[in-house]
């Protein structure tokens, strides 16, 4: 709106002949910022292109073959099973250990998270007076701002205890403690979204409600979330983005342990934990350093895919309130 | 609580009505309901900082911050740590800034929003911010170490190895990309903070376009972008994931001098403490120690950065 306003404003001004002097230097700054600009679209090709690069022979190379294939990472095989150990003698990738554990501990925290982030965002939007909000969302932004490897440090020290002494779990770090870590870092992300999908809904539409004697409840259950649902879609969605990616209160409160396990109580590794634990070890080039890449590429792809997912909710949702506001 | 059940009071009352009891009983279920979960979230917040400052004020000292660490990492302090942590988060400002800046100013005064360079800014920037921090650290290894370093390690140095390897600049590049949305996200709020009125009236005035920009716009929203370079700041200070690869070193005897030096970092000697160590309880104290000093330098740096922002959102209102 605002630049397009400028642009509009200045044009008569380029007809002088007074301006023709300094045109260059300005069609110069615009290019060099329209270069810097290109920054950020570059960043991603060039993660696309070189992560892709370095997990491609996990699907063309016949070296890579003789260890490791499509089917050996996805299938159970007959003697190796469901297991990930690409350091002994005879080393096995299957990634299905890991992808449980993911999904395993990301279910646990959006398990925490989402009610949660979702009551707290109504709270701020709906309930709180000015200045309660004042304080709330700031002291939330404050937790997005604590490094996950200070969360993950807690979780492991502190965390992990209370959750053995309350539930008395069979090994001290799991994916209980992991996931309750993790929902720590994801509250902020979907609190945040949700309470700017709530605050978008216009007023008018809590107006109607309550003056067609429907009780605040009613209305807030009935009228607010509802049009506010793409947008708080959108927070879950991104929050389930967020913690898969998530690394350091993983790697340090999981336990580590890639296990086809289901339940909450035991070790367990996710994708990321394998990658930041094993990469630092690895032969660079080696069948297992490519097993690697492959994993980041894929977390890179589902990363890309789901917060593609959580925008068009977004926007969904911008467009369907817009004609009413 | 009270905030919820005033707020309810205050509310126009059909409370008289027999019918709408019900009524006022769920608005009050849902307004503790909505508290509690708030109650939790900050709750969340002061157990975690509380813990650390508790555990962690017992080991600080000034040796603990000047002195590096002794006895195979389990004495001494950590002071090779916090320097590496400050070269590394000040070069990755000096690359992640101006680059956010200067995308930011093309974003709000240059493009047309439908211009299709800038949605796909837009998108990047948005992706960018959800890529996890592993995945940088990945990129940063195949990319800059081992594409880019060993390049110009065969074209200036005769193929010795110089840049093609984890080092200091690399780690503070893929840092900065990891960064560049917080820059470009908060410059972009500021910028569309300053009301048109200012730009209007330079244009008016004859100023060029790019005069108005470095003259008006720009100071009007230097608090905006003092937001983003500090929140940046604090984001890079704290991640682990995208620089254990591309540069962190577990323990060095010596400071980083060059820009294809290792270094030492808080958050990676957090990690290597916790991890590496054969003896937990003797590093635990320690522990403490480090993260809590990584917790003030990000929060600290938070805390004023969310306030700054606050100003910034009230003056942002008060235009609308």
């Amino acid at each position: 709106m605002v630049s397009r306003a400028s642009t509009n404003g200045e044009r008569p001004a380029s007809h002088l002949s007074l301006t023709r002097q300094v045109r260059w230097s300005e069609r110069l700054a615009e290019a060099l910022i329209k270069g810097v600009a290109l920054v950020s679209i570059a960043s991603v090709l060039l993660i696309l292109i070189f992560v892709g690069k370095e997990a491609l022979p996990v699907l063309t190379s016949a070296e890579v073959h003789r260890e490791v294939s499509l089917t050996t990472l996805f299938a159970p095989n007959a003697e190796a099973g469901y297991m990930w150990q690409p350091v002994s003698e005879v080393p096995k990738y299957n990634v299905l250990p890991l992808f449980l554990g993911t999904l395993k501990v990301t279910f646990i925290a959006l398990l925490f998270a989402v009610p949660l982030s979702i009551l707290a965002a109504l709270f701020v939007s709906e309930f709180a007076h000015k200045r309660a909000r004042e304080i709330i969302k700031p002291a939330i932004e404050l937790l997005a701002g604590i490094p996950s490897v200070v969360i993950g440090f807690f979780a492991l020290v502190v965390l992990a205890s209370w959750v053995q002494r309350l539930f008395g779990t069979e090994h001290r770090l799991n994916a209980l403690v992991a996931g309750m870590g993790l929902s720590f870092a994801i509250c902020p992300i979907v609190f945040s979204v949700s309470e700017d999908a709530l605050r978008a809904v216009p007023n008018s539409y809590r107006s109607a409600a309550l003056a067609l004697g429907s009780t605040r409840a009613q209305t807030l259950l009935r009228v607010v979330l509802p049009a506010a649902a793409p947008g708080i879609a959108a927070a879950v969605v991104l929050g389930f983005g967020r913690a898969i990616g998530e690394t350091m209160i993983v790697v340090l409160a999981s336990g580590n342990a890639a296990l086809l396990d289901f339940g909450w109580g035991t070790s367990t590794r996710t994708v990321t934990a394998t990658i930041a634990q094993e990469l630092g070890e690895v032969v660079v080039g080696s069948a297992h350093y490519d097993v690697l890449f492959f994993l980041g590429a894929l977390l890179f792809l589902s990363t890309l895919a789901i917060n593609l997912a959580g925008e068009r909710f977004v926007h969904r949702m911008r467009k369907q309130l817009g004609g009413s506001q | 609580m009270s905030a919820a059940t005033t707020a309810a009071a205050q509310k126009p009352a059909p409370a008289q009505t027999s019918l709408s009891r019900r009524g006022n009983f769920a608005d009050r279920v849902l307004g503790t309901l909505t508290t509690a979960a708030t109650v939790i979230i900050l709750l969340m917040l002061c157990v975690i900082v509380g813990d650390v400052v508790i555990g962690g004020s017992r080991v600080l000292s000034w040796e603990f911050i000047s002195a590096p660490p002794r006895n195979g990492m389990t004495a001494g302090g950590i002071f090779p740590a916090i320097f590496g942590t400050v070269t590394l988060t000040l070069l990755m400002t000096l690359a992640a800034v101006p680059a956010g800046v200067a995308t930011a100013v093309y974003l709000t005064e240059y493009a047309s929003s439908e211009s299709l360079m800038a949605r796909l800014v837009r998108v990047c920037i948005a992706n960018l911010a959800g890529v996890p921090s592993i995945v940088f650290g990945l990129f940063g290894l195949g990319f800059f170490i081992s594409t880019l370093g060993r390049a110009i390690d065969r074209a200036a140095y005769g193929g010795h190895l110089t840049y093609g390897q984890p080092s200091l600049i690399w780690a503070a590049l893929t840092l900065a990309i990891l960064t560049l949305p917080v820059v470009v996200v908060s410059t972009e709020e500021a910028l569309r903070a300053v009301p048109r009125e200012l730009r209007d009236a330079s244009l008016a005035l004859g100023a060029t376009k790019f005069q108005t920009i470095t003259h008006v716009v720009l100071p009007e929203a230097l608090g905006g972008i003092l937001t983003g370079g500090i929140l940046a700041v604090s984001r890079g200070a704290g991640e682990v994931a995208p620089i254990m690869f591309t540069g962190a070193a577990y323990f060095l005897p010596y400071l980083p001098t060059h820009l294809n030096d290792q270094f030492m970092n808080l958050g990676y000697h957090v990690y290597v403490l916790a991890t590496q160590s054969p003896d937990v309880d003797r590093t635990k104290p320690l522990l403490y120690g480090t993260v809590l000093v990584l917790l003030v330098l990000t929060f600290l740096l938070n805390l004023v950065a969310v306030l700054i922002r606050l100003r910034t959102r009230r003056r942002l209102q008060a235009h609308a």
